[in-house]
């Protein structure tokens, strides 16, 4: 924390994630889908749990806890949550959502920590159509990309992805997205792609993994969430909108 | 060091629909069974329980349901001359994963094949002739014709209260329901399900152009049914998770709701989770398997279960793999084109629909399952006339909603950006407003695509991983062309604010994306041990007392999904064992 820069950055990342901390604590106990065996653990956990989740607003002091992020990965990811989804009359920004408390709880559950996949060598590099083919963990490889991202809009602009100005924030992930990004040892699009993808999958998950606060995603397009039991809607319904307000699993636990 | 245990009557290697069904049907009939499971064991009340089953970043984002990778996985190349790489997620098929199999995520699509794809070779080479078959497509005739199965399509369809309409029965064609499908004994146990609006006006307007849409047949109760074991499965909720996830309503047929309650209550059958098989144990001079080696996955432990009928009751893959971790039967050869164990593997051909948006129209999309969807058959197998179109087979068309959930559903016109201000937008815009036609076609097998053992990558226990060398060929293109063409037709006239354009692909097969878990071959049927591993009983050329179910045993996959049919070889096989096989053990068809 010796950089002031750094330092703000901190406090800005804390400050956002502040309101959800609570639901980020139960997130947390949560996250583990692929650990969660059997599945009756993961259930107790949940219905001991929820309470908290999504309704109950943080108490007021409470610091935001994040158990994997560092402040200059906070500070990337609330930038680059923010350019993804934008505040606006639809919704919050990403952050304000709750999006980087959920990057930050799935990449230090079990998915994160590489569960469910095949990590065996020989590793070569190989097209696209043969999937993921890295040694590095989901967790590894995003730390990585982040800092490589750094290193290039440092080199390039003269900041960390957080310091540039809008215009400059999304040009550049444009740049990424587009593969013309010269990252250093890391595929500029396929790290745009696990990004943008990470993202959404906070700001449309159930609530109880930290994002999509306040079903704020699902108001947005209008899902109700749970129990979705429609035997009779799908009659009463068909071809009328169908938009109750949401219920996430806290909301039935 | 193995521990040898006590012989038993019959073994399953595989705990899934086939193993469920034929360990029920050798009980019946009096023999003592042992169901292996590799997974773990469960119970939908405990496992498929509101409110987590409702949670889309588990079971769809990060596969809770699915096979394990880091336990076994295949390795995949898209040619003979490739060199292949391990598939380190599962992405394109989604295996499943502990008691109940597959089964616990299937999205319920029950089909009986046509007849023609019963007699897909000696059909066409006798409607158009033999040089309609492109070089180097190995399609083959089953061994058994659809008329010889239609009373165990009719079983498995009144073990899981399929939901639909019949469109054949006893030969008097029905408005309204299939009218290409084989004749049928006995309508649907269950009406079709509610259908949307979407459903609704894809059949209107295809009625008008002349075509013959129908409810899809799908193992989803449309109501309460008792079915043919005495046990009661509930009402869908068209709840539109089902794709991923069990069934809290245990309205979605498997195993866990089928079957295995009678089963787990016999004392003849003793269920084993957690107990992965690493070999079939052979006596090739005596042309017997004499039972399986397995793994306790809790201790470490290794076992040897003697039995005397083994059944190979895995997916595709495990089935293909324990034959050739075993040395049972010749690997197939692409160049020689000898031997038969990982021939023919095919696939299915998807991801080639079309999206439109119709802005005034509201489809709940959430509301819905895999199944509530109308279909079109009239450009599905060779319903149509081929000649000059210089391909076979062909494509379901379908449509309908049921999976709108949020993460993955989130359809937007082309040329949306994908990220921030006009995206957010249009999501929140059109999420009610987009249609999908889809296409599900056929796939014939190609000499070249086939099943083998990796030489460098292994699994868990140290065995080699199987290695799928698979790729499209020419057939698969210009079948996808012109059935998206015509599916494009129908959404024209379907009036949408915005059209999209046909997803018509060339290139490679891409591993990543998901398409469909029906993979089929390897070990398949036929007539002649040269060109099949099984006998048309689904019995081991190789081994008498060896039975290989699922479609495995396809000799190519027609486009409907294989369940219905994998179903009905299972009844139709355990007849044959309990009727002829266990009074006189031997081959049940001389080669």
């Amino acid at each position: 924390m010796d950089d002031p820069r750094a330092r703000r950055r901190f406090l800005i990342g804390a400050g956002t994630a502040l309101a959800s901390g609570a639901a980020a604590q139960v997130a947390q106990a949560q996250a583990n889908p692929a650990a969660a065996h059997p599945a009756n653990d993961s259930q107790t956990a949940r219905s001991t749990t929820t309470p908290a989740a999504a309704t109950a607003p943080a108490a007021a002091g409470a610091i935001a806890t994040y158990e994997l992020l560092s402040a200059t990965e906070i500070a990337f990811y609330t930038a680059v949550a923010d350019q993804m989804i934008p505040a606006d009359e639809l919704s919050g920004s990403g952050s304000d959502c709750g999006v980087v408390v959920f990057i930050d709880r799935q990449l230090n559950g079990a998915w994160g920590g590489g569960a469910k996949m095949y990590r065996g060598g020989p590793f070569r590099k190989a097209k696209p159509e043969y999937g993921y083919q890295l040694s590095l963990t989901p967790r590894e490889f995003f730390a990585a990309g982040v800092a490589a991202v750094n290193r290039w809009t440092q080199a390039t602009f003269g900041h960390p992805f957080d310091g540039l100005t809008h215009p400059q924030q999304i040009q550049a992930l444009h740049d990424l997205e587009g593969g013309k990004a010269p990252l250093q040892g890391i595929n500029p699009r396929q790290f745009f792609d696990a990004l943008l993808s990470l993202v959404m999958e906070g700001f449309f998950a159930d609530p109880m993994y930290g994002g999509n606060k306040d079903k704020v995603s699902w108001k947005m397009v209008g899902f109700p969430g749970l129990p979705a039991f429609y035997k009779d809607a799908a009659l009463q319904f068909r071809g009328k909108k169908y938009a109750p307000a949401p219920k996430s699993i806290a909301d039935f636990s | 060091m193995v521990t040898r245990l006590k012989e038993v009557d019959a073994v399953m290697v595989g705990m899934g629909w086939t193993g469920s069904i034929m360990a029920r049907e050798l009980t019946r009939a009096g023999l003592q069974v042992v169901g292996l499971e590799r997974g773990p064991d469960m119970t939908p009340a405990e496992d498929f329980a509101l409110p987590g089953i409702r949670d889309e970043l588990r079971y769809t984002q990060r596969l809770e349901m699915i096979q394990d990778p880091a336990m076994e996985t295949l390795t995949f190349r898209h040619r003979p001359s490739d060199s292949a790489l391990p598939m380190r997620r599962f992405g394109s098929f989604l295996p499943g994963n502990g008691v109940g199999g597959a089964a616990n995520h299937w999205g319920g699509h029950t089909w009986r094949f046509l007849p023609t794809d019963h007699v897909t070779r000696s059909h066409l080479v006798e409607r158009y002739g033999a040089s309609m078959i492109p070089e180097g497509m190995t399609v083959q005739d089953w061994a058994m014709s659809y008329a010889e199965l239609e009373p165990y399509y009719d079983k498995f369809e009144r073990l899981c209260g399929v939901a639909g309409q019949a469109g054949n029965l006893r030969g008097k064609k029905i408005a309204g329901g299939n009218v290409f499908e084989g004749a049928r004994q006995n309508d649907y146990p269950t009406p079709p399900l509610t259908q949307n609006l979407s459903g609704e006006m894809f059949s209107k307007t295809a009625a008008e152009l002349g075509f013959n849409p129908f409810p899809r047949p799908t193992s989803n109760c449309s109501r309460p049914y008792t079915n043919i074991e005495g046990l009661t499965l509930g009402a869908c909720q068209q709840c539109g998770y089902c794709d991923r996830a069990g069934c809290e309503a245990n309205a979605k047929a498997g195993p866990h709701v089928c079957v295995l309650p009678v089963l787990r209550a016999d004392k003849r059958f003793e269920l084993r989770s957690n107990a992965w098989v690493s070999r079939l144990t052979y006596d090739k001079a005596a042309r017997k398997v004499t039972g399986v080696v397995y793994t306790d996955t809790r201790s470490g432990e290794e076992y040897e279960q003697p039995a005397g009928i083994v059944v190979l009751s895995a997916y595709v893959f495990g089935n293909v793999s324990l034959l050739l971790h075993s040395g049972i039967g010749e690997p197939y050869d692409p160049v020689t084109q000898r031997g038969s164990v990982g021939r023919n593997y095919c696939y299915q051909l998807s991801r080639f629909g079309v999206t439109m948006f119709f802005e005034d129209k509201y489809f709940n999309p959430f509301i819905g399952s895999p199944g509530t969807q109308m279909v079109i058959d009239n450009f599905n197998g060779d319903n149509f006339d081929h000649s000059g179109l210089g391909f076979v087979g062909g494509a379901i068309i379908s449509c309908g909603h049921g999976d709108g959930r949020p993460i993955s559903y989130r359809p937007t016109p082309a040329g949306t950006p994908r990220w921030g201000a006009q995206w957010k937008q249009a999501t929140a815009k059109w999420y009610q407003h987009a249609l999908t036609l889809g296409l599900s076609g056929s796939n014939y097998p190609n000499r070249n695509n086939y099943l083998s053992l990796d030489p460098n990558y292994k699994d868990q226990l140290g065995r080699p991983l199987l290695r799928m060398t698979y790729n499209f060929v020419e057939n698969d293109y210009k079948l996808a062309e012109y059935c998206s063409n015509k599916a494009a037709e129908i959404g024209r006239a379907m009036n949408p604010t915005i059209m999209g354009k046909p997803n018509v692909r060339r290139g490679d097969y891409d591993i990543v994306p998901y398409q469909s878990t029906h993979n089929t071959g390897g070990t398949i049927m036929g007539t002649d041990p040269k060109t099949s591993v099984v006998n048309r009983y689904l019995q081991s050329w190789d081994a008498d007392n060896l039975f290989i179910m699922g479609a495995s045993t396809f000799p190519q996959q027609a486009a409907y999904n294989p369940t219905g049919p994998l179903g009905a070889l299972t009844y139709w096989s355990a007849e044959t064992i309990v009727r002829d096989y266990l009074k006189r053990p031997g081959p049940l068809v001389q080669a």
